[in-house]
Parts: C-alpha cells; structure tokens; sequence
C-alpha cells in the first residue's frame, strides 16, 4: 500500500512559547501549561504515517491533542513546528509552506473532514443538498443538473432519504446531520478523510450504522481516513493502528488490537481498564 | 523442507504498572511449523499456550525471542520486530487466527462473518458467499443460521462460524486455538476432517486442542510447554 501522508513532529503552542515549553509539559510532566512561560502546548512532536484505504485511529481524552492534530492537517488550525508530506499521485506537497489558496484548494478536492458538531462542517442557512452543491461547485463542477443529481445520489448512498435533499440540516436529526456531513465530505471522492469524534453524542442504533457506514466507504474507495476519538470501541471496530495520545504527546502507537489487548504505556492500560 | 514457522526463545511477560508487578507468560518457547505439518502446543492452563499464537499473531508485542516467518517469496521476517504494516498484510494474506471465541459483530449474518476474510483479499462477493456457504455446508452449520447474527448461536455454532472464517481463504499459516473444545463428537469429527484436508493442500498449523485424541490424531509434533519462570523486575 503506497503511503499518502506522512507527519513529522508536528507541534502547536497557544502562547508566546519559551525554549522550556516541551521539557515543562507532556504525559510525563502531566500537564499542557507550561510553567515557564504560561503557554498551552496542544500538541507535542506529533508523528503518524498513513497508508491509502487505511484506517488510523488517535485515542485520548480530551485535551490530549488528538482533535488538534487533525485540525491542523486540514488548515483549520496552524502548527507551530513540523512538517506534513501529502502525497498525491505522483506529487508531493509539503502541507504547511503551501500558500493559502493552494491550502484551500486541497481541503475542497482532495481532503474531507467530519467534525462532532455538524454546525462546522455544515452550512445550516442552505439546505442538504445545497450543502453538497456549494463543494462540488468549489471543485469544479458547474452544471446545475449534474450537481443535483450527484447531490442525490451521494445521500442516498448515506442514507439520508432524497425528498429532504432540499431541506435546511437545521431541521435534521443529529445522526442525519452527520451523514449529511459524510455525503459532503466524500463528494469530491478525497483520498484523505478526517473523522473528529464523529459519532460522540449519538445513541447507540445511529452510531452503530455511521460506523458501517464508513467501514462501507473505506472498501467502497478504499479512502484513507484518520479517525479521532475518545471512545476504544469505535477505535476497535474501525481502525488497524492506533496511536494513544495524552498532553499533547503521543505515548504508544501500535496494531489496534495490540494496544488494547496488550498495552505498554501505564496511562494506556489505565484507559483500556477503564473501558465498559 | 524448509520449516514456515521457526520461534526460538519466545518470552512474553505483562509489567502492569498500576499494580507494579511483572507477569510472566511464557518463557524460552522453540517451535517450529513446517508446510502441510501441524504442531500441537500442550501443557498445563497458565503455561503460555495461547500466548505464544498471540505473540506470532503480534496481538501481544513479545518480550523477547524471535519468530521467523517464510513467506511464498521464501522472505523471512521476524514477527517479533516486523512493521506494522508488513503483519497487517501479512494478516491479510498469509497468516489465519481462530480465536478460543467468536469476536463479530452483532449485526452482521454469519455468512458475511466467514466471507470477511474473502472480501478483504479482493475477491467478488459472489464467489466468496459460494466458498463460504460451501465451508459452512462442510462444517455442518444449518443452512437456516447462515443469515442469521450468530449472537444467538449454540457454543458449538459460533466456534464453527469461527472456524469457518479463520479456514476460508485458506491462509499459508494458521494459528488454532482450542478450536473444538465446545463441539460434540461428530462435529468435532467433521472439523478433523477438514483440518486433516487442508494439511494435504500444504497449510503448515499450530493448534492448541482441547482433546489429547485429537492432537494423537492430527499433530505431527507435539511440543509440551512449561509453566514461565519468574521475571526478575527490571532495574528501574
């Protein structure tokens, strides 16, 4: 399998930063703050390769950094140090010295992301389809009636039923919002997709078909996807490897039933001992 | 004959940091696994047993050893240190697991349970469901419980389902725990029978059987592990 991303120490401060930030925090130190200075380290030397039609989970609670990460592979949030490699095709881009047209252009053809609350991902004061209309439109396509009936066609597929492509998301359930957020972002087929905590509020009978869902789409296009939560059961269910973040570092990576069945970090087998 | 599996002192011990204690699994473990052979781990409960086919599946990272693989290329890897992605794909292709119990999904039929491995190697889905209905067929599963979620399912059914999945793209190596131990007599024939075949068509195993009658009867090696010795706690 070819690789698609690579990620090399990959960190982000909120704060003015100082040269002590990463000794001062991290899983050992316990903490984001940094005592020095006063800054939060959301993410510290963060590193993951992903390889196409994979499926890599980040597991940890909140605050851990594992939403962050995401966040700054899909321009929402900025590093402050390290490197991202896409590889696309035969290019290879180096996400973060690309300029923010370029940025953008990535995130509307060739990456999708999920957040847990629909109001980011979607456009509430257009309807469903609209939603899927205003990406297809960014990539490209502009015929009125091939959009609708892409748009169509990509809610059938996530099981939102066709007659409300015209309604406003507002009026949708949670699980639809969601599998109005997934139609979108898979419009433009992106080799790359993010997923934050995307089934994190829903009850049971819906996140259990979202999480079909994406295992469907996974073979489907065989789509690589990062998968973002606190939750071991979504990370079992969906992903081969995972890594385990906690302050911001990544403490233990490893095949997903590896790490759940035979832990090595301290804060690791406390998680999967806690599990339900 | 080259051998498919050569492990040479395998030790696999648990730290539980919370409890501060090093739990010993298995210690110095040597087996080997030869194409169209199959070895039979025996030894008392504790002693490691399942252990050892955990630490070649790399379910559980071994503490120390080595556990060389040859594949179709006749490349050798070592488990014990392979990437990731090399035992994923090696997952995929080469090496079957049947786990003491049936892990699935409560959603799913028991025929899509079987096929899995199927799909996931790229083959269609019609012709998976035929293989997998001819192997359900084979095991003597009913015909009225193939679209059904096998949760349930009688002891017996689920191992077979279990069996079934583990036994249907007919990996090079495969890794057998207890894999009869809630079946009444003629399944249990009929699962002799079927282990016996695919040792004729060259899949080298490793089985833990729950019977002494079936590894006389099935295992060309027998290798008898004792209880792990302590682990002496690591400097800190």
């Amino acid at each position: 399998m070819k690789k698609i991303l690579e990620v090399r120490g990959l960190s982000r401060i909120h704060g003015p930063g100082c040269p002590l930030c990463f000794e001062n925090t991290g899983a050992e130190a316990e903490t984001n703050v940094c005592v020095s200075c006063g800054s939060v380290v959301a993410a510290q030397n963060v590193s993951l390769d992903l390889h196409q039609g994979e499926i890599l989970g980040i597991v940890g609670e909140s605050g851990s950094g594992k939403s962050t990460v995401v966040k700054t592979l899909f321009f929402d949030a900025e590093p402050s140090a390290g490197e991202a490699r896409f590889f696309d095709g035969d290019q290879q881009l180096d996400l973060f010295s690309l300029n923010a047209a370029r940025q953008r252009w990535l995130r509307n053809h060739r990456f999708g992301m999920v957040y847990q609350n629909p109001n980011l991902g979607l456009n509430f004061n257009v309807s469903a389809g609209g939603n899927i209309a205003e990406r297809l439109l960014m990539s490209d396509v502009a015929n009125y009636a091939s959009i609708r009936q892409r748009a169509r066609d990509l809610l059938t597929r996530t099981e939102v039923l066709g007659e409300r492509m015209d309604e406003s998301p507002r009026r949708f359930s949670g699980g639809m919002q969601q599998r109005v957020q997934i139609a979108k972002a898979l419009a433009t087929r992106p080799p790359l997709l993010l997923l934050d905590e995307v089934t994190t509020g829903l009850d049971l009978s819906v996140q259990a078909r979202i999480l079909d869902l994406i295992l469907e789409i996974q073979h489907e296009l065989n789509t690589a996807m990062i998968v973002v939560t606190h939750d071991l059961g979504v990370i079992r269910l969906l992903a081969g490897r995972t890594l385990v973040m906690k302050y911001g570092q990544v403490i233990e990576s490893g095949l997903t039933d590896q790490v759940l069945e035979d832990p090595q970090h301290a804060y690791t087998q406390r998680l999967v001992a806690s599990a339900l | 004959m080259k051998p498919l599996l050569d492990i040479d002192g395998l030790s696999k011990h648990f730290q539980l940091h919370e409890q501060q204690k090093l739990i010993p699994s298995c210690s110095a473990v040597k087996v080997t696994v030869y194409p169209g052979q199959l070895t039979a781990l025996t030894g008392p409960t504790g002693s490691g047993k399942s252990s050892v086919l955990k630490c070649i599946f790399r379910t559980y990272l071994p503490s120390s050893g080595r556990i060389l693989y040859r594949d179709q290329e006749d490349k050798v890897t070592d488990l014990a240190q392979a990437s990731e992605y090399r035992i994923l794909q090696l997952r995929r292709r080469d090496i079957g697991f049947v786990t003491q119990f049936l892990h699935c999904l409560p959603r799913k039929s028991a025929l899509d349970i079987t096929i899995e491995p199927l799909l996931a190697r790229g083959v269609s889905h019609q012709e998976a469901q035929r293989r997998g209905r001819d192997l359900l067929a084979q095991l003597q599963v009913p015909e009225r419980l193939w679209g059904l979620p096998p949760a349930t399912f009688s002891g017996g059914e689920k191992q077979r389902i279990n069996l079934a999945r583990g036994l249907v793209a007919r990996p090079r190596l495969l890794l057998l725990d207890e894999p009869t131990s809630s079946l009444d007599p003629g399944t249990t024939q009929s699962v002799a029978e079927l282990i016996e075949t695919i040792k004729q068509e060259g899949v080298g195993i490793l089985a833990i059987f729950h019977h002494p009658d079936l590894v006389r009867r099935l295992a060309d090696e027998t290798i008898r592990l004792q209880a792990p010795a302590p682990v002496m706690p690591e400097p800190c």
